[in-house]
């Protein structure tokens, strides 16, 4: 264990998932830092890969799942099919385990994760059907805009002259010409952000899909008329 | 028996989210909740509606089966959740929630079939199922006839629809007749006072050349459709009551006359008919006429086991490890189109070796 019994001391582990991008990425935070970490980039196959590479992680630091004390999860925007792994995980995680399930954006993380101090400037992820899913930030750890999900021409008056990460950016060089690494989020990341909040009294917010867009719904049409009229 | 295997079921392959919890054949737990009022402005069941509801649904759903059982998560033998068939991101949702409950308890995983499921949950109406057993499986999804000679490892595939699912053809009528969705129970309800013989609709695929065993319910949806469709441009009324009696005893005669054809050919004395459309009165009574005349038990779960729930993946389940099948790995994915012959999804070798140490001792 990385820290004694209470009431020495309060221990903390988080561990952190997100599955809002292409990358299937998980870590573990006792507290003080990260301690060990995996991101596998596979956008086919977060359902597959999420399990195994928690499981590595704990077994690298020779930890057991029981040892968690909260979960930390990336509630997107993100592509709903993979984002949703994440969260399913980290939410069955809090039920067996109870212990509170933290969310953060995951364009925070890969804003954290920028390490940008003075800004403005934009993450984009890429939200697939030729659009980003994206944000403004002050810096590092101050978003000034909701997350949203546009093309990126729409978009192209807003982040004019901004240096900008993430996938996103770097698909679309016409609207993003300064467009830098982290191209994913990392968990790492994530559990770094959480830490610090969570430290400083910071409430984070519930573990809930940022979807933006409402599900493509076919309505049938009155029936199919199978006689001529 | 307190010995037998106390398994938890998760189902997401279309529109509910089940949670069952049984001991061997014993029915402890079977909650459900579904998002079908969702779906129902659409006429159908939309994919992505299902499988944000599952999200929201699961952990409830797990906490209020548990109460119901009175069982502690601890004492599982295992978790049971639908690999397949079905819709790929609603699949999904189950089978990441089996796991990482599976993983955080330290249980053993089981990736079952959908469709073996249907046939198993009748262990827990009429107890231990016979082998071999003739299935009839009928709903919106499926309409299949199966041979199990042992649930847990062999299904053999006889017969299926060759277009529309005999729960499909019902949701089409009912939106013919604006009736609603779901068709099924509406069109039974105002059957039952219409006159079955009153309109002679086609029976697909009964001819002597036809393969015995498949279904085809296109045919038939089209006939019916038309015959509205005549009636209203003559300005007539229509019919429903008869119309609903009529297409529905066309459905029922063709499932059950070949569902007792096939047991005959195979020498199988016990038909079991699940699914959704199980739930329909005229089947039940229909191959209970038949059957009886034939010689052969039918066995018909009460309708709440009929319909996709958990209990019967948990039923599937408690038999895998009855009988000492392979568990899942953690890798375990979800098929949406997963073969009926295979019954469940054995894990690489070596299983659950990797990840022993971390697990609850
Ligand atoms: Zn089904």
């Amino acid at each position: 264990m990385p820290c004694p019994k209470p009431p020495y001391a309060v221990c903390v582990l988080l561990l952190a998932l997100d599955t809002a991008t292409p990358a299937v990425t998980v870590a573990l935070h006792d507290g003080h830092d990260v301690i060990a970490s995996s991101s596998q980039v596979d956008a086919r196959r977060h359902g597959e890969l999420l399990l195994p590479a928690v499981d590595r992680v704990l077994a690298e630091s020779g930890l057991t799942l029981d040892a968690v004390t909260g979960v930390v999860v990336g509630i997107g925007p993100g592509p709903y099919t993979g984002l949703r792994v994440g969260l399913m995980t980290a939410d069955t995680f809090g039920l067996v385990l109870g212990v509170p399930v933290h969310g953060v954006c995951t364009l925070d993380g890969l804003a954290f994760a920028a390490d940008i101090d003075e800004g403005p400037f934009v993450v984009a992820t890429d939200a697939r059907r030729k659009e980003v899913y994206w944000a403004r930030y002050a810096d590092s750890r101050t978003r000034l805009t909701d997350p949203a999900v546009d093309r990126p021409a729409d978009i192209a008056d807003q982040v004019a002259g901004l240096p900008a990460v993430g996938a996103g950016a770097l698909l679309y060089p016409d609207t993003f010409p300064v467009a830098h690494e982290p191209e994913h989020v990392s968990a790492a990341a994530l559990a770094r952000l959480a830490a610090e909040k969570l430290a400083a009294g910071e409430e984070l917010p519930a573990p809930r899909p940022l979807y933006l867009r409402r599900p493509d719904a076919q309505v049938p049409k009155n029936y199919k008329v199978v006689t001529p009229k | 028996m307190a010995d037998e295997p106390l398994v938890l079921g998760i189902e997401t392959s279309c529109d509910e989210t089940g949670v069952g919890i049984v001991r061997g054949t014993t029915l402890l737990a079977d909650a459900v909740a579904s998002s079908v009022d969702e779906h129902a402005r659409f006429g159908g069941v939309v994919p992505e509606v299902a499988s944000r509801a599952h999200l929201e649904a699961m952990v409830p759903t797990i906490e209020r089966a548990l109460k119901e059982a009175g069982v502690s998560a601890r004492d599982l033998d295992g978790v049971a959740v639908t690999a397949g068939p079905g819709l790929a991101g609603a699949l999904l949702v189950g089978v990441t929630a089996a796991k990482a409950y599976a993983y955080a308890l330290g249980k053993p995983l089981y990736g079952v079939n959908h469709l073996a499921s249907h046939i198993c949950v009748d262990q827990l109406e009429h107890g231990a199922l016979p082998e071999p057993t003739m299935a009839l499986l009928v709903s919106g999804g499926h309409s299949s006839l199966l041979l199990s000679t042992d649930i847990t490892s062999d299904v053999r595939p006889l017969g299926a629809t060759i277009d529309d699912a005999a729960g499909e053809a019902f949701d089409k009528i009912a939106r013919v007749l604006n009736l609603g969705f779901p068709g099924g129970p509406v069109i039974d309800r105002y059957a039952r006072e219409g006159d079955p013989q009153a309109i002679a609709f086609p029976r697909g695929l009964t001819g002597p050349r036809d393969p015995a065993y498949d279904f085809s319910f296109s045919g038939l949806k089209t006939a019916v459709a038309r015959w509205i469709e005549a009636k209203r441009a003559a300005g007539e009324e229509v019919p429903v009551r008869d119309v609903s009696a009529s297409f529905q005893e066309a459905v029922v005669d063709v499932l059950t006359r070949k569902a007792v054809r096939a047991c005959k050919d195979e020498g199988v004395d016990h038909l079991m008919i699940g699914g959704g459309v199980a739930a329909n009165s005229r089947l039940r009574a229909l191959a209970q006429e038949r059957c009886e005349a034939a010689g052969i038990r039918l066995r018909v779960p009460r309708p709440k086991l009929c319909t996709d729930n958990g209990a019967m993946v948990a039923a599937l389940g408690a038999e895998m490890v009855a009988r000492g099948r392979a568990a899942s790995s953690w890798d375990l994915s979800a098929d949406s189109s997963l073969p009926v012959t295979e019954t469940h999804v054995p894990g690489h070798d070596h299983v659950h070796e990797v990840g022993k140490e971390n697990l609850y001792s």
